[in-house]
């Protein structure tokens, strides 16, 4: 799929999904979609091992929008897309939004086949700078 | 520096993490998620159970590995800094560091844990120990001396005011609470130059 892709990263995986049961209520399957949450041991938190692999699932060559919710999931957002590495990396943006808003906005802007920076820039427009 | 056996170092952090896995348990609870000794915990037992694979590479490689391991693992926030923290300082140290390779490779390391957290000494954070130690490190200070001043760098966030991580949200009430990242650095700290003695 040509459109940007947007992963959606929760310290609880019921935030998670019910971020990405909205994005896809909103703009169907036009947006590829991942989401993940939960420290991958049954507990709150976030895990690189599962963003990368959301970011795989909601890859696209258009580039991957993630947004984030409390500031951990950010590092950890960070460090995914660092151990991912180059080429793909520079088609990786890690949003400053809020999670559900940030993500629904992205993903609206995304189907209509919006670039990366559109994208983003739609997103962080919900953050007061 | 000396031969030392990693294997033997990285039997002693995970030693010292899991006797104090209660403890930063504890202190993390007071102003961060709880979850920090578990963690930790966590982490250094997936780099203990591979601690003979690790060994048998050149030190820079085996830090990078041992980093790449703690972001795998560990989770949290802690996962990413802990890990940023051993991979940076894989990628600058040598094959076998004298003590100013160690001290400008553990400088480096310190800014890659800063900027991966956005953070600066002050913050009530892990590299309010880091810091000082990389200062003793400089300064030519013993083993000991470092690990008594790693120490007291942790005991110095008691007053600090948290402006990062979680404790941040809880802003003046974080005061009165030792930085759970601070201790478990102090922990590292203390553990490293006692097992390493005063070869370096």
């Amino acid at each position: 799929m040509s459109n940007v892709g947007i992963v959606i990263v929760s310290h609880s995986p019921l935030v998670a999904e019910g971020t990405a049961d909205m994005v896809r209520q909103m703009v169907g399957d036009e947006v590829p979609l991942a989401w993940c949450g939960g420290n991958g041991h049954g507990g709150l938190g976030t895990s690189v091992e599962a963003i990368m692999g959301a970011i795989e699932k909601a890859w696209s060559e258009a580039g991957v929008a993630i947004l984030v919710d409390l500031g951990g999931a950010e590092t950890n957002s960070e460090m995914a897309v660092e151990m991912i590495g180059e080429p793909r990396a520079q088609k990786i943006v890690v949003c400053n939004a809020p999670i559900v808003e940030g993500a629904v906005m992205a993903a609206t802007e995304a189907s209509g086949g919006a670039s990366l920076k559109e994208v983003v820039a739609t997103a962080h427009e919900l953050s007061p700078s | 520096m000396a031969v030392f056996h990693l294997a033997r170092l990285i039997t002693a952090a995970a030693d010292t993490i899991a006797a104090h896995a209660e403890e930063l348990t504890a202190l993390d609870q007071a102003i961060g998620d709880g979850d920090h000794g578990l963690n930790m915990k966590r982490g250094f037992e997936a780099v203990r159970a591979e601690a003979e694979a690790f060994s048998a590479k050149p030190l820079p490689e085996a830090l990078k590995a041992i980093g790449t391991k703690l972001v795998m693992t560990v989770g949290g926030a802690s996962g990413p800094l802990f890990g940023t923290l051993f991979m940076a300082l894989g990628k600058e140290i040598s094959a076998a560091p004298d003590r100013a390779n160690l001290t400008a490779a553990f400088g480096k390391a310190i800014e890659a844990v800063a900027a991966r957290g956005k953070s600066q000494v002050g913050q009530k954070t892990m590299l309010d120990v880091l810091q000082p130690v990389h200062d003793a490190l400089a300064d030519g200070k013993t083993g000991s001396e470092i690990a008594n001043i790693a120490d007291a760098a942790a005991d110095a966030t008691i007053p600090m005011k948290a402006l990062r991580g979680r404790a941040s949200f809880l802003g003046d009430r974080s005061i009165g609470h030792m930085d759970a990242g601070a201790r478990s650095t102090a922990l590292l700290v203390r553990t490293v130059a006692e097992t390493i003695g005063e070869s370096v």
